[in-house]
């Protein structure tokens, strides 16, 4: 590939015509990150290609690891390098990543995985679209521990949540993934993308006191704490132990409790701040569409059509998945007759949908298992037996 | 008394060590402590800037290693020091980045990083404690217990191979490879300053003694009849054939410095092969960070 022109800092500022997996590129670049280990793995494989097209020319590393568990123990070292970092990958290297998800959790690295989803299980569908690794975002490694997952419908949102999601983890040091799918990821849209200075980035948080001084986990006023890299003369250590401020191994079920109710309350308690979502026609209606990512723009002509059937028909479209949205539906459970919840799987976000109504109101699943996305009727069906 | 006429005895490499978290962990008879020391000798001996060197262990005995030197240090998950370290010195190349992990860390679970970091010639020094056996967990057996030796998920005796290390580096691909044993003490220290002053990957593997579970489990005795054997039993050939390294149980233990070698690291030849293709456009990496 030719050098693309951009701007000096390497944002590809002007109107594209772009998939979702190369603006997952774009954005990642516009965001500042300069380093990048993946495994090619259907169908998110484009967007490491591209990586590894650009980044000669913007000054970075692209390394193509023998696997997906190496893929993200280089992201979480190259954090303590300095870097802003990025993977992408599917089902079968999602679950790979797993226990390391865990550990760039417990060490607060901020870093961005983003999951272009397949069908599965195991091999399954490796050319196919699927939504079924939803609940394995959140819960997919051991322990307790929060992420944030966010969820595009578009290229133009890959590239705008990719910087988002790198801005995510670096305020909250912690690993933001887009869990987007093959739908979205190998659709073609224009991609608008701003010049560099419009784009709002958030550097890290760079620990600048005395040398020799630095404690990985000591919280700052915002509960957050301060970042460093290697070399600096602060010889720190951290582990993926259970650990004090200084990041030392500390063992017992005290130092646990301080330290999973952080890693937990950093996001929970942010959650208003963390979480956005797309409401249309909220009020008065009977019906609410609860949807994401490429299922929510299936719902789109299930919803036009209840609407000209004279049905009250409400969307919310859940551009942050994790942390969920509990308060919002609670809000609203008493004043709707149902939510209706189409996803392409066996139903899992619904849990949470059903969760957060407290039985407040009925909460509809239109599951599918993968594949292909839904016929807009069967949602339209959902919705009619919904408003009865 | 003045502070300076006590005679106190001073630990000679308390300077790096995080005396904060000493006592370690380790059994009496163990051999990691006396790698550690080996390898605090050889920093202390480099010009390196010592701010400026980190280590990653694994997880394991060895895998405590970097808990407790005073250095940037990462205590990493089962398996992944070696990746860990990739991202690390990748990210920061004017790091020196060592790799300090247990040999079922390195070349069990973590294998195949192993092999693909030696492919690279990635500018890293791994030091491979090898005492046959998980000791972590109770004394299993791995991917380096001899054959007939005896381990808690092998009570009849291994009946499978072995990895010779120095074989599986070389024919991955490491540019420097050497062998020693805990009785070696400044051998294995000058092993590690000859890595620590050049770049590539460069491997020292370090037979030691596990008193607590290999050496039991196999009527071995104490650590000083391990040592014992060390000093009947090897012999020093620098330069020998890496296929000819095979370790079998209680038998002959070849050491030396097998391979030294000259290849382009990862990092260089990345720059030097996209200079060329790209030619000015190229922004060359990792310059900045020399200077």
């Amino acid at each position: 590939m030719k050098k693309l022109k951009t701007d000096p800092k390497g944002v590809l500022t002007g109107s594209h015509y772009l998939d979702g997996d190369y603006a997952l590129a774009e954005g990642a670049l516009a965001a500042g990150c300069r380093f990048f280990a993946g495994y090619p793995i259907t169908p998110s494989t484009e967007t490491a290609e591209r990586f590894s097209e650009r980044i000669p020319y913007v000054g970075g590393v692209f390394i193509q690891m023998e696997d997906e568990l190496a893929s993200i123990a280089a992201l979480i070292g190259a954090v303590w390098g300095g870097q802003k970092v990025m993977t992408v990958t599917s089902g079968p290297g999602f679950s790979l990543m797993m226990e390391n998800l865990g550990l760039a959790c417990m060490q607060e690295t901020p870093l961005v995985i983003a999951n272009v989803q397949r069908g599965g299980p195991s091999t399954g569908l490796p050319t196919m679209t699927g939504q079924q690794d939803m609940m394995q975002a959140k819960y997919g490694s051991h322990g307790d521990y929060e992420i944030i997952a966010l969820s595009p419908d578009s290229p133009q949102e890959c590239f705008d949540l990719a910087i988002e999601a790198f801005n995510l983890s670096e305020t909250y040091r912690v690993p933001t993934l887009i869990m987007t799918d093959e739908c979205v990821g190998h659709m073609h849209e224009k991609v608008v993308i701003p010049e560099a200075d419009k784009i709002e980035v958030v550097e890290r948080k760079w620990y600048t006191g005395p040398k020799g001084e630095y404690l990985p986990y000591k919280l700052d006023d915002d509960g957050i704490p301060f970042l460093t890299k290697v070399g600096q003369g602060h010889r720190f250590h951290t582990t993926g132990l259970t650990r004090d401020e200084r990041g030392y191994p500390d063992l017992n079920a005290e130092r646990q409790k301080i330290v999973v109710t952080h890693l937990i309350e950093k996001i929970r308690g942010n959650a208003d701040k963390i979480i956005k979502l797309e409401e249309d026609q909220i009020e008065n209606a009977d019906v609410v569409v609860v949807s994401y990512g490429i299922t929510s723009r299936v719902a789109v002509r299930a919803v036009q059509q209840a609407r000209e059937a004279g049905l009250k028909v409400g969307t919310m479209r859940l551009i942050t998945v994790w942390p969920f949205p509990e308060k919002r539906i609670k809000e609203l459970a008493p004043h709707v007759k149902a939510f209706v919840v189409p996803e392409l799987n066996y139903g899992q976000i619904v849990r949470e949908v059903e969760r957060s109504a407290w039985g407040k109101t009925k909460v509809v699943s239109v599951p599918h298992c993968a594949g292909w996305v839904h016929d807009p009727a069967d949602i339209l069906q959902a919705i009619k037996e919904a408003a009865k | 008394m003045k502070e300076e006429d006590r005679l106190e005895e001073k630990n000679p490499i308390e300077g790096l060590l995080r005396m904060d978290r000493i006592p370690h962990i380790w059994c009496p008879g163990c051999g990691i402590g006396t790698v550690v020391t080996s390898f605090a000798d050889a920093l202390k001996k480099t010009d390196l800037d010592l701010d400026k060197v980190a280590v990653v262990s694994g997880i394991g005995c060895t895998g405590r290693v970097a808990g407790y030197i005073k250095l940037d240090s990462f205590h990493t998950t089962h398996g992944r020091a070696i990746p860990y370290a990739t991202g690390l010195k990748l990210a920061s190349p004017g790091t020196k980045v060592v790799v300090f992990s247990g040999d079922g860390d390195l070349t069990g679970i973590g294998g195949n990083h192993f092999i693909h970091a030696a492919r690279r010639n990635m500018d890293l020094v791994v030091i491979c404690v090898n005492n046959f056996n998980y000791a972590m967990t109770g004394g299993q057996v791995a991917s380096t217990t001899p054959k007939t030796a005896n381990a808690s998920t092998a009570p009849y005796g291994n009946f499978e191979g072995a990895f010779s290390l120095p074989y599986l580096a070389d024919a991955a691909g490491a540019t420097y490879v050497a062998r020693w044993t805990a009785l070696h003490l400044r051998r294995v220290s000058k092993s590690i300053e000859e890595a620590l002053n050049r770049k590539g990957f460069s491997f020292i593997e370090v037979i030691t003694p596990c008193v607590t579970l290999y050496a039991r489990r196999n009527r071995l005795g104490s650590g000083l009849n391990l040592l014992k054997y060390y000093y009947d039993k090897s012999e020093i050939r620098h330069g020998a054939d890496t296929r000819d390294l095979e370790i079998t149980f209680q038998g002959k233990l070849t050491v030396g410095k097998f391979i030294e070698r000259e290849r382009e690291t990862f990092l260089d030849a990345m720059n030097s092969h996209l200079s060329h293709v790209l030619g000015d456009d190229y922004q060359l990496y990792g310059r900045c960070f020399d200077d």
